[in-house]
């Protein structure tokens, strides 16, 4: 981890200017205050890094990739399917959000009254302050049972697809990335009802950023672009939306950052299971890492806590990738606008 | 100030207990230390003697009994004039045993006794001697279901087996047929539920699918689910929740949670047996007590497979761990006086009203009592 190595500076901070003699000591304190508040956040990090490491050094040591005997539990099958899961989950959960967020988003900076505009975005910011288990009992209770229709059409109606020869890998007959194939069973509590659950929960965070993004344009862009006879339309598709294109990146790495680390709705609502399954209508077949060790964890001691907490590891790891990726996206589309 | 003050309200209160007791008893004076643990009445005294803190911790299944039987010790210590604080961490049996081995709690609950291994190593915290386990209630597990228009439904063990192992997949299979000729079993699949998160509940109904049905069921006794997919849910209410869910369903669940769904009546010999708590409790009245134990450490081996009359065998015993012997003085006749009371008849009844266990039979509750006074203390 790259964060230990700021481990050394911290109980040792530089100094910030020393030219005027005659500062004041609020300066000072103050300078020092935020510098430490700063280095707060690399220490933290640093020690949740440690916790993590020397806490699943003993599954490692255990795991059958170390010892190399086959009676050994596996670290790479038992963390496999739960990154799958998680990933699977996130990015229909994002694949849901992102264009209802951007609608919503649009909405509220160029369509909707002023009046209007701020009451939306004032529940728009409410709904990510309701707490995730919340969204658990509302989405294992009153959603799964409301689902079951659509998702029995959509297996009737789609399940089959696409089942191109030659277009899509097939499996055992199967075509592995049929959706919604597969066998759906009552009560559905499968992975796409914890990822429509997850799209909920990332709504307002994506919402809130892309649209304070939008509401940047700048004005005289928008004004050129309808004096020269565009439509509104035309005016968000060729000014907004490039402008807005990088704001909104980096929101959805905001909500995919909660969507990866999301635990009790999806503990609340998913049937687990630890398989590479596509079929996201099937229950039993999916789980991610945080459910996966919140529900394991209360009856968990030993080199299985070690085991839970070296899967914790991951996906400290897998956020800490993806806020890069994120970073580096951003970096590269400003650039160019 | 505060300890003075304390002092002063503790004597006055174990004149006036002493005072009680003799009335109430005819016996079992206050002043006596270490008395107190005696079959019934676990009110005989020594209760405003007991301060200082009494942590324990382990099964998670434990928890809704612990906290009614704490707070209500608590208070009857209290009212007493003790100063004595009781609490239960429900870190898990496997975490709670090894709080208790490292000799962070001095308790711990556990739906499964200590092994050999273990109580080798318990003698490094139990001053010298070994600890010993206790049951602590007995806990009946319902076979539960949701299908419409099926109010009862009598299962074999073979095939509550059949139907958990994938193999009967439809409910107007000729096996559950047979075995309810009157119901009207619908063309339907059956949905078998289980446990997503790791569970006691999980290994004694799977340790009685092996014992009672081997053929059926091949996958042994165990904690984790073996079976990849299928339907499950997290805790208890999780499991509840996703069979009340669909239809066609069946799962397994502590009998007192089961709500308005269905119970299935178990086959034992030629008849079926539905749950009841005194069913539940006779299942550990027939089994034998494990071997190669001491003859304190109450620890039984389940005979799931009993043709006995009136026996439900698909039950929990959840175990009381505590030490043969206990160094400090006042933590061990704090101990003493807790697991007497949580064992004593007011105690099962506690317990069985805020947790919905079967009570231990008055036979074991004398037996656990015994054991408990033979604990050492000081």
């Amino acid at each position: 981890m790259s964060t230990t190595d700021v481990m050394p500076e911290t109980p040792e901070t530089p100094p910030p200017s020393m030219s005027s003699s005659r500062r004041r000591v609020g300066d000072a304190v103050f300078s020092y205050l935020s510098i430490g508040s700063g280095l707060l956040i690399f220490v933290t990090l640093a020690l949740v890094a440690i916790f993590l490491t020397t806490e699943s050094l003993p599954a490692v040591r255990e795991s059958r990739e170390f010892i190399g005997e086959s009676s050994a539990f596996s670290l790479l099958e038992t963390t496999l399917p739960l990154i799958f899961g998680t990933v699977l989950a996130a990015a229909i959960a994002l694949g849901i959000a992102i264009p209802v967020s951007i609608g919503i988003a649009l909405f509220i900076s160029h369509y909707a009254p002023r009046r209007m505009a701020s009451g939306l975005g004032y529940m728009i910011d409410l709904l990510a302050a309701v707490p995730s288990v919340v969204y658990g009992l509302w989405g294992g209770i009153w959603l799964v049972p409301k689902l079951e229709p659509l998702y029995i059409f959509l297996n009737s109606t789609l399940g089959t697809w696409p089942s191109w020869p030659g277009f899509v890998p097939l499996v055992g007959g199967q075509p592995v990335v049929a959706l919604f194939a597969g066998d759906p069973t009552a009560p559905m509590r499968n992975l796409a009802s914890a990822a429509i659950v997850l799209a909920v929960m990332v709504l307002p965070i994506i919402t809130a950023v892309a649209r304070e993004v939008f509401l940047q344009t700048p004005r005289l862009q928008e004004e050129a672009a309808l004096a020269l006879g565009a439509t509104r339309w035309e005016t968000i598709r060729t000014v907004v939306l490039p402008f807005g294109k990088s704001g909104v990146v980096a929101a959805s790495m905001l909500g995919l950052g909660r969507a990866l680390g999301e635990t009790m709705a999806v503990l609340m609502i998913l049937a687990p299971g630890a398989t590479f399954s596509f079929h996201i209508l099937e229950v039993g077949m999916h789980q991610s890492i945080a459910a996966n060790i919140a529900s394991k964890q209360a009856e968990a001691s030993g080199t299985e806590m070690s085991l839970l907490i070296f899967t914790g590891l991951v996906l400290f790891v897998l956020t800490f990738i993806i806020n890069a990726l994120a970073r580096w996206i951003v970096a590269r589309s400003g650039v160019k606008s | 100030m505060n300890v003075r003050k304390n002092k002063l309200v503790s004597l006055a209160a174990l004149g006036l207990v002493g005072g009680l007791a003799l009335t109430a008893c005819g016996g079992g004076s206050a002043a006596e230390e270490g008395n107190g643990s005696d079959g019934g009445g676990a009110a005989g005294g020594g209760y405003a003697e007991l301060t200082g803190n009494l942590a324990g911790a382990g099964a998670s299944s434990a928890q809704n009994a612990q906290t009614a039987w704490t707070e209500s010790f608590m208070g009857l210590v209290g009212a007493e004039g003790g100063d004595l604080s009781v609490t239960y961490d429900p870190t898990g049996s496997g975490t709670g045993r090894e709080q208790f081995l490292s000799g962070q709690v001095q308790f711990a609950g556990s739906d499964a006794a200590l092994d050999e291994e273990e109580l080798a190593g318990s003698t490094e915290v139990c001053n010298g001697e070994q600890a010993i386990d206790l049951p602590l209630y007995i806990s009946p597990i319902a076979v539960v279901f949701n299908l419409e228009g099926v109010d009862s439904l009598n299962l074999p063990a073979d095939v509550i087996g059949g139907i958990f192992a994938g193999d009967i997949t439809k409910w107007n299979d000729p096996k559950i047929a047979e075995a309810n000729p009157d119901a009207d079993l619908p063309d339907l699949d059956v949905v078998p539920v289980h446990r997503s998160d790791d569970s006691g509940t999980t290994e004694n109904f799977t340790d009685y699918l092996s014992k009672s049905a081997p053929d059926a069921w091949t996958h042994g006794p165990i904690e984790t689910w073996p079976i990849e997919g299928g339907q499950s849910g997290d805790g208890t209410s999780g499991l509840i929740s996703t069979v009340e869910g669909g239809n066609g369903t069946i799962g397994y669940a502590d009998a007192s949670q089961a709500g308005n769904l269905g119970i299935a009546a178990i086959q034992v010999g030629e008849e079926f047996v539905e749950y009841s708590a005194d069913a539940a409790a006779k299942a550990v009245d027939v089994s034998p007590r494990a071997e190669g134990r001491e003859e304190n450490d109450i620890v039984f081996d389940l005979d799931r497979t009993t043709t006995e009359s009136g026996v439900y065998p698909i039950v929990l015993v959840s175990y009381l761990v505590v030490c043969g012997s206990y160094a400090d003085a006042a933590q061990g006749e704090a101990v003493k006086e807790y697991a007497s009371y949580i064992t004593s008849p007011e105690g099962q009844q506690t317990a069985a009203d805020n947790a919905g266990s079967a009570p231990l039979t008055e036979e074991l509750s004398t037996e656990v009592h015994e054991a408990i006074d033979g604990i050492t203390v000081g």
